[in-house]
This record gives C-alpha cells, structure tokens and sequence, in this order.
C-alpha cells in the first residue's frame, strides 16, 4: 500500500476499503494482546465488547480503521483495538483525527474521548470537526467526572457535584454534550448508555453509516469515581408512579416514527406547547405527542429534546437525535483536489518559473 | 547613490554601481505595492536586488500620521549584494508623515521626491510638524524635488470615470512611472501586472496604467530632472532567475520537498504574521496535490498536520512565536511518536504579541529547548529570502529522513523581504523519498511474522512507518513511552531510558554538513584571527559587513550556520582556531549561549533587537573595534555582565544605564561586551 497511489495516479477509493475477497473480520481480528486496564465495573469495559463486535460487522478491514483518543480512562481504548490508533494528548484528538480522515477517505476513522477530554480541554477543537462536518465517529464517554486524574469534577457534572476540587460542591454550570453539538451544527447526534448493549450496538452502528461528523455522547458508569444511576428504562428498576423525572425510570428511548411517550403504562408523553413551541411532559394519551423525527433539518426540535433533561426530566432521552445529510468535509476537500487537477499533478518546473522570470545567459 | 560613484556619461545618464530607494507613504497608499513593482522591473532587467518591507501592525492606523507610514526600501546592484542598504540615497515621500518618519535615515545629499498635496496646515499638523520643511530650509543639504503627484496623477486619469479619491489613488503608480523613468527602468511588466491585477475593474486598471505611463512621461518631459541613472545588470550565474520573497520560497520548498518525496503535501495551518501568506501561497496550489487546512487555531493545524503524516502525507504547520507556543505540546508528541513532520517559525518581535511586523531571532532557545521533557529534534534557519527554498527542502530531508519533526527558523525580514532567486533544475533536486513498511519486520517467539514499529534502521536510528491502509502491520503509537523494538506502552524505567537516549542519540547523528569559514586570508588558524558567526538572517549583512572591512584591509573570517541543531560536527574545532569569536544576534545572545554550551567556547555578543535588520556600517565598525581589540570590557558593569559568560551581553541596556547615571543619552547604540577570561578559555 502506498499512501502516495494517488501521486502515482492510481484512483483513490472513496469509501473504506472493505474487506471483500478475504475472509470476513472476526472479533479476534480486532482484539489486540494488551491486557485491557480500567478499573472493575467501569463502563468503557462495556463499550469496549461492543465496539470489538461491531468493527467486524461494519465490513471495512482492520487496517483501513483508525481509532484516535486523547488523554483520560476512555482514551486508553485505542490500544485495545487491533487497528491503526493514536493516543494523542488530552483534548486534540479531533485534530489528529481530523489530519487522517480529510487526506484519507480509505479509511474509517473514529475519536474516543471523554467528558474532560472532550467538553473541556479539547472544547474547541470538538465544535470546529461538528462544524466542518469531518468524516468522524466521535464517541464521547461521559461519566461526568475526570476518572483518569481521580475524580474532579468535569464540564459534564451537575451543579453541587463533591469532589476533591470541590470539597464544597461545583459551583459552574455543566455543558449537555447534546444541545452543544446541536449548536455547533453536527449532522447526526445521538446518546446511549454504556450498560445497554443493544442499544448502544444500534447506535453506533446508525452512527457509523453516517457521512460526515457524528456525535455519540455515552453514559459510562465510572464506579471507582462516580457512580451514576445507571440502570436503563425498563431493566426492573423501581419506578415512580407521579414522577415523570423520577431517576428510576431511566431515560426516555427515542425511536424515529414513533411517539415519544414513557413511565408506567406510557403514561407520559412528549407534547409541543402551542404557545411557546416548547416541548413539555404531557399525557401519554395526548393526541398530539411529538413522534420522533431525526432527520428533521432544522435541529431546534432535536435541541429542545435535549434541553428537557434541564427541565423536566432526570436526564435527557438517549437515542438519535438528529441525522441530517450534509455533504462531508473530507468529500468537499478531496473533490477541490480532484478538480483542481483533472489532468493529473501540476508540473514543478513550471511552478518554479513562474511567468516573472528572466535567464541570464552563460 | 552615489552620485559620485561613477562620472557622467555623455548621454547624461549616469551609471552606478548600486542605489537604496525607498518608496514611503501613508499605510492606504499602496506603497508595498509600488516597491515590490520596482523592485521586479530591476531584477527583470538584471540587477541584483534585496529588499525591505516595513509596515505598521495596523491594518490602518491614523491616516497621515507617523504611526501609519508604511515604507519599502530597496537595494538595487549591479554586483551580488546581500542585504537591502542600510541608508537610503533616494526617499520617495508620499506625505509629511513619511517624510518626518524617515528624514532622518535619508543620505546627505541625497535625492527627495515628494507630494506636495498634503503638505497643508493639516497634513502637516498630522505629521507633527510645527514648521513647512518645505520652507524652513531643513531640506536644504538634500536634492529636492517637490512635486504635486495627487495633482498630477489625477489630472492625468481625469478621462477614467473614477470618483476623485479613486483618482488620487493613482498617486503611487504616477510615482512609480516616474522613479522608473529616473532609473531607466522599463514598466512595461508593470503594466502586464496591473492588467491582470485589476482584470475585472476596467476603469481602474485603464486608470492604473495611465498613471504609471504619466509618471514616466513627466520625467521625460519636465526639465526638473537633470540627470538619469542606471544601474547595470548584475553578473549572477547563469540560469534563470525570479525575483523571490521568502514567505514563497519556502512555499515552494516545501512543494519541491513532498514532490521529491513523492508525497502529498498536507499544511495545517492558522493565519498570523507573518507566516501566513506561506498558508496563502500554498493554498493556491491544489492543482500540484498540496492540501492546506486553516485550522481552529495552532493546535489544531499541528495536530492536522500529525494525522496527515500519520497518513503518509509531508506533513508541514507553519506559525510565528505564539504560535509555537502553542503548538509545543504536539511537537513533543510529534517527537516521541517520531513522526516526519516540519514546523515554520517566521519569528517576529516577541514576547506576547510583541512587534508583529517587525523581526527579531529572538525564538533560537525555543526551538531547541522549548518543550517539556527531553524532547530532541533538529532545527535549521533560513538565511535569506532566496533561501526559503533550500532550507524548506532540507528540513523536510531531514523530516522524512530521520522520521522526526524538524523546526525551520525564518523571520519577518526573510518572509517579506525578496532577492533574485536561481530556479532550480528538477534534476538538481535531492531525491528525499523514503521507503514505507509494508510487511511484517520480526518473528514472534512462536514464529509468526510481527511489526515491530520501534525498531531501527542502525545507521540513521530512524523507526520504520507503516501507515494505515497496510494489512498486517497495524499498530498503536502515542504520548506513552514506548517500549523498545514493540511500540507497547512500558513504564520500565530502564526502557525509558534507553528511549531517551535513543531518540537523543538518533538526532546527534543526523548528518549535517560541516561548517564552512569565508576567509580570504587563508583557513582558520591561519587567516584572520577574528571570526563572525551567525545564524538566520543576519547573513546578509554579516557578509557585507566583512567585506567592507577587508576592504579596509582588515582580516576577518565569516561562518553562518545553517544547522543549529545538532550543530556542525567541526563547529568547536573551528571555532578554537580564531582569537575572537563574534556573534551578532537580533535577541540578547541566544546563538552565543547555545555555542557555549555546546563547544565550552566563549563568545563575544553583538545584539539588538529593534525590530530591523542590522544595518552594514554599523556591523562593519564593531566588527573592526573587535579586531582592533576596542571592546567595553573597560566599563565595570559591562565586564560584570560579560565576565561570567552566561548571562550574555546586556550590553544595550548597560550602556543606557551608565549613560543614565553619568548623565549622558546613551543614544541608543548597542554596544559590544566582552569577557577576557572566556576569550582565554576560547582559543
Ligand atoms: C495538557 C494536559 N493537562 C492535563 C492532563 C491531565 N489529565 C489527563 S486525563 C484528564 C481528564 C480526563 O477526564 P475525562 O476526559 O473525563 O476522561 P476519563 O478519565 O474520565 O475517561 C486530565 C485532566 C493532561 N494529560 N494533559
Ligand atoms: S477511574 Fe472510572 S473511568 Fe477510570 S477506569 Fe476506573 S471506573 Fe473507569
């Protein structure tokens, strides 16, 4: 394989290059010998399992994936994939990421970072790839809590949140990781909860048919640090019969075509306020409860679903959000190349000359 | 000029050796347009030229104000000259505040040529004259010619159908056309430019054009200017030549190195002066498969730029001094990954924001030291603009070679300032290709074939790459220490060790050429007993200085050093052989702190950091106060400063604040320290 087939003039592929003639990917084929290392019970065990049995399945062969992490528990991942991988430094994985996917359109590439990594430190290089729209799967793990430095607080921890930075409770607002996407213009957002295998399988697999940026925030149970509820709806957990914010109901489930209602007996549902146009806890059985609409181009619906965790509910529906096509930035990069030299590489010399040149005789 | 340079000819043209122009307006008059024109008729006729722009850090600042004037000087020779003149023969003055701003640099008795339309009691208000110099006779040692060019010009383009502030703009194309004339220059290529230039404004460019014709017409016609000059090609090499700025020579560099490479170019970059026209010159060049990224900011663009490696692209960021403060934790990354990678600095006055427009060297410690841990990598520095090209592909040799991210030092001078270039023949371009892994390197302990991503080329310690896309050979790297030979994340601590040293050793051993000594009096130990060294762009005016001084029959002996990590292999022999050693630095002594800490050799320092190149005359009187052992170690504080040989020439400051305490204006002149007991320890 050469990286420069395309100096030589060989056509370059446009999609990952699969995995077709071979013998198909097994998980073997992505696991790598490392010993993996997170504490027992931590959530990126899981999402980890998932991710080792979804890459087969995706049909692109392990060294046309790329994984890139920056710095924290979550961002060790790479190393336990068997695909090429860059554990870069805390915040920029996007950027790395961004160098690979652009240059690249052989290869799939995917960002693992958590919520420090992410929402803090690497805050903006994480809005500019949303905004460009490059070609990455990015995998937020939120367990709202720095694991790796032994529990701070993050930008993702509620307001009160104890830690040893804040003996006395966090005094700064957090960040929901979905309404900053939405704002930053991604083209698919979506949630999941590390503990729910299939959804998170379903999700991710949405998210990597997606062309362009793709935002999946993770709830991920850090135990050793910060033990969120993490029990999804419906896994036998208690329920409580008036409280449509209840923790124990776990968080709503969104389904594209489907009307967005929950708690016992779907007693809930979503509404649109005709007042305001804000969405509100309504009654189940309300003829007009929102249905589900992810491809909805305008995201101020999928941002107010996001916003209800503030508002109504203990926190927000885990699902997609929003999947709109949009043409990527690594699309629109490759096609300004590959029109701006349909007859191949501009010659050197000529560009060397220039038009302003003289020659002085010998 | 030197007017009294060569006598008249019989036509009344009078022919000389070499002449400093310089072209000074308001920021909003276009006068680094009209320089850079200027400056492209003589070297398309022939001359050698160097060029200095300088220009406010406002975009606009006050109109007719001091603070808004913005300059271009230019050197033109016909002899291979090196730097862009030091004082001025001919001033062309758009207004008062150009006038008053650079007055004073003017040669005795040379040529000004002036706008008198702003001369008014407001213009001259702006300026800050009390008085109408035209009247008061301060002009009166100079050749005056007081010309009402906004008058002209607009009269000139009054057919054009342009609002009159349009007209007025013209100003600096009539005086263009009218310098032109004075120099016998042709503007017909001026006139091919402006075509282009303002292709879809057909007024504007008739209107352009008109002006610059009238100029020249004016000279022609008035009787006001008794003589013409000219100064003759210059005997260059042969070949074909381009009149190039160093902000596009390493463009251009970098483009030649990735098709040597037989990569794609990938730049990662973020606009700030003054780096960015290389982003804008290569981001015209998608057609030759060169790929620029305007990043989020500079962590964003090294951090592309690392992923494009990663991918097997050159991988190229380019920035000034804030900028590579950003940037230092990926370089120390790009480090430990070890992979190809080459970092711009066109260094500006700093700290902070410091003198965007204006240079400095003042960034030498942080290339070589400024990251955390030991994070070795090479560092070369451009020294002149034509060299832009050279040194670009040579950090990317070495980049690639090595596979190791490489700084290449330029400056604002360099970037900005343009000399004639010598395009070069494909054939004499070094081929940089390297080879990429595509099969397994090693065994495991069970037989089956492995790639080993840390193990090593023994004669250049460089690591195979392997990029993604190749079957087999996947593999993980990143800011953890690496085992040896694996790439695994190790925290042994003989490993890390071993790795430190490693990538240590692996730098140390790159091959750099030795350092070459200039002395017409013979080689060192046997020439000149007193060597100048220096780095960057001080190379031009080193070079000149020298020759004035052996034209005053004085021996002196001149290195520049190209490669400053690691340093030449002979750099401490070489330096042993001379008496004295002087490095004249635009920052406090930076290269003279590094030469001792690598060669224990002592130095004697020659520093400023004005923000302007060093002038000729000025380097040429230290350099023979330093041979006729005239040095300050005389006054205690300076022989303080000096006599510990670590903190290095303060020299400036001391002497003000003697100055100061006797009384005196120190008046601003750097002045030279020195250390007897190190000069000792250097022979
Ligand atoms: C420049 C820099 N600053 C700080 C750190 C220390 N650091 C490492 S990971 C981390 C936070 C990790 O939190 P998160 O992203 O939520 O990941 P988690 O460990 O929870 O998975 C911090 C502050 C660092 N490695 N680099
Ligand atoms: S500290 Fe938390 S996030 Fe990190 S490995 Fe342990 S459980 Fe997981």
């Amino acid at each position: 394989m050469s990286p420069t087939g395309e100096a030589e003039g060989a056509a370059r592929a446009e999609e990952p290059a699969g995995t077709a003639g071979r013998r198909a990917p097994t998980v073997a084929d992505f696991t790598t010998a490392n010993e993996v290392r997170w504490c027992p019970g931590c959530g990126d065990h899981a999402i980890l399992s998932t991710m080792r049995g979804l890459l087969p399945a995706l049909g692109v062969a392990p060294e046309n994936t790329v994984v890139v992490s920056g710095i924290g528990c979550s961002s060790r991942l790479p190393y336990y994939l068997d695909t090429y991988g860059i554990h870069s430094i805390h915040g920029r994985a996007p950027t790395f990421a961004t160098g690979v996917s652009i240059n690249r359109p052989d290869l799939s590439v995917w960002v693992v970072t958590g919520d420090g990594d992410a929402l803090s430190i690497g805050g903006n290089h994480l809005i500019h790839a949303l905004r460009r729209n490059v070609n990455l799967k990015i995998l937020l793990f939120n367990n709202h809590i720095y694991g790796l430095t032994k529990g701070q607080f993050s930008p993702a921890s509620k307001v009160g949140t104890v830690s040893p930075s804040s003996p006395h409770g966090s005094l700064d607002y957090p960040f929901n990781p979905i309404a900053l996407a939405l704002g930053a213009g991604a083209t698919f957002v979506a949630r999941t909860i590390d503990t729910d295998r299939r959804h998170l399988t379903a999700t991710l697999t949405a998210a990597a048919a997606h062309k362009g940026a793709a935002l999946i925030e993770i709830r991920q149970g850090c135990p050793t640090f910060n033990n969120i509820p993490r029990q999804p709806r419906g896994s036998g957990g208690a329920t409580t019969e008036n409280d449509p914010a209840s923790p124990e109901l776990g968080p709503i489930r969104l389904s594209p075509g489907l009307p967005i209602v929950f708690g016992p007996n779907d007693q809930w549902g979503i509404v649109r306020d005709p007042n305001t146009g804000e969405l509100v806890v309504g009654n189940g059985g309300d003829p007009r409860v929102v249905v589900h609409d992810p491809g909805t181009q305008n995201s101020t619906y999928a941002y107010a679903l996001s916003r209800l965790a503030e508002t109504a509910l203990g926190e927000a529906p885990i699902g997609v959000y929003r999947s709109v096509s949009q043409p990527s930035f690594d699309q629109l990069f490759q096609e300004r190349l590959a029109t701006a030299r349909p007859g191949g590489r501009g010659e050197l010399r000529s560009l060397l000359t220039g038009s302003d040149s003289w020659v002085v005789a010998g | 000029m030197p007017t009294d340079q060569l006598p008249e000819r019989p036509d009344g043209v009078r022919r000389l050796e070499n002449v400093v122009i310089r072209f000074a307006g308001d920021s909003g008059d276009g006068m680094q347009l009209t320089g850079d024109r200027f400056g492209a008729q003589a070297a398309a006729i022939g001359n050698d030229v160097a060029t200095l722009p300088n220009y406010p850090a406002e975009i606009r600042a006050p109109s007719g104000t001091v603070a808004g004037v913005s300059s271009y000087q230019l050197h033109i020779a016909d002899h291979d000259i090196t730097t862009p003149g030091d004082q001025p023969d001919v001033l062309i003055a758009m207004n008062p505040a150009a006038l008053r701003a650079n007055i004073t640099e003017l040669r005795p008795g040379g040529v000004i040529i002036l706008d008198t339309d702003s001369f008014t009691e407001l213009g001259l208000d702006k300026a800050g004259y009390e008085v109408d110099p035209l009247t008061d006779g301060s002009l009166d040692s100079y050749q005056l010619f007081a010309i009402n060019l906004t008058g002209l010009a607009s009269a000139a383009v009054a057919d054009h159908n342009l609002k009159r502030k349009d007209a007025a703009r013209t100003k600096n194309m009539y005086a263009l056309g009218l310098v032109s004339w004075m120099f016998s220059q042709p503007i017909e290529d001026t006139a091919d430019y402006l075509r282009k230039r303002f292709a879809s404004k057909p007024d504007v460019q008739a209107a352009n054009i008109a002006a610059l014709r009238a100029g020249w017409i004016y000279g022609e016609t008035t009787e006001a200017f008794a003589t013409v000059y000219e100064v003759k090609p210059a005997a260059l090499p042969p070949g074909t030549y381009r009149h190039m700025k160093g902000n596009k020579g390493i463009a251009y560099g970098l483009v030649a190195a990735a098709h040597q490479a037989g990569m794609p170019l990938f730049l990662g970059a973020y606009p700030i002066t003054p780096a960015s026209e290389v982003l804008h010159e290569l981001s015209l060049l998608t057609s030759y498969d060169v790929r620029s990224f305007q990043a989020e900011d500079e962590i964003a663009a090294i951090g592309a730029a690392i992923g494009g490696s990663f991918a097997g692209m050159l991988g190229v960021t380019v920035t000034s001094g804030p900028g590579m403060a950003l940037k230092s934790e990926a370089i120390g990354l790009a480090v430990i990954m070890e992979m190809p990678l080459v970092i711009v600095n066109v260094q500006r006055g700093g700290p902070s924001t410091g003198l965007p427009t204006k240079t400095e060297q003042s960034d030498l410690l942080q290339a070589l030291y400024g990251r955390h841990g030991e994070a070795p990598l090479p560092v070369i520095a451009a020294r002149s603009p034509a060299d832009g090209f050279a040194s670009a592909l040579e950090a990317a040799r070495i980049a690639l070679a090595y596979r190791t991210p490489v700084i290449l030092l330029s400056d604002s001078y360099i970037a900005n300032g343009s000399e004639p270039w010598r395009v070069p023949e494909l054939d004499e371009l070094p081929d940089i290709g390297i080879e990429l892994a595509t099969e397994p390197n090693a065994v495991d302990e069970v037989g089956n074939p492995v790639f080993l991503p840390y193990a090593r080329d023994p004669a250049t310690l460089a690591r195979p790459l392997a990029i993604p896309g190749t079957p087999g050979l996947a593999h993980r790297i990143g800011g953890l220490e690496k085992q040896d030979l694996t790439g695994a994340v190790s925290y042994d601590a003989d490993n890390h060790d071993l790795m430190i040293r490693t990538r240590q050793s692996k730098i140390d051993g790159v091959d750099v050429p030795p350092l070459e000594v200039d002395d017409p009096a013979g080689p060192p130990g046997s020439g000149a007993d007193v060597l100048v060294i220096g780095w960057g762009s001080t190379w031009g005016p080193i070079g000149e200085a020298c020759r004035q001084v052996r034209a005053d029959g004085l021996k002196v002996a001149q290195a520049h050093l190209r490669h400053l990590a690691p340093l030449p292999a002979n750099l401490a022999s070489v330096l042993s052989e001379y008496h004295t050693v002087l490095v004249p630095e635009m920052n406090l002594g930076q290269l003279a702190g590094h030469l001792r800490r690598e060669t224990l050799i002592d130095t004697v320092g020659y520093n400023q950091t004005r923000g302007m190149p060093f002038q000729v005359s000025e380097l040429a009187s230290v350099i023979t106060r330093v041979i006729q052992g005239v040095v300050d170690d005389d006054t205690p504080e300076q022989a303080a400063v000096g006599g510990n040989g670590a903190a290095k020439v303060v020299g400036d400051v001391t002497a003000r604040l003697t100055a100061a305490k006797a009384g005196v204006g120190a008046g601003g002149k750097t002045t030279v320290t020195h250390s007897d007991a190190t000069r000792e320890a250097g022979r």
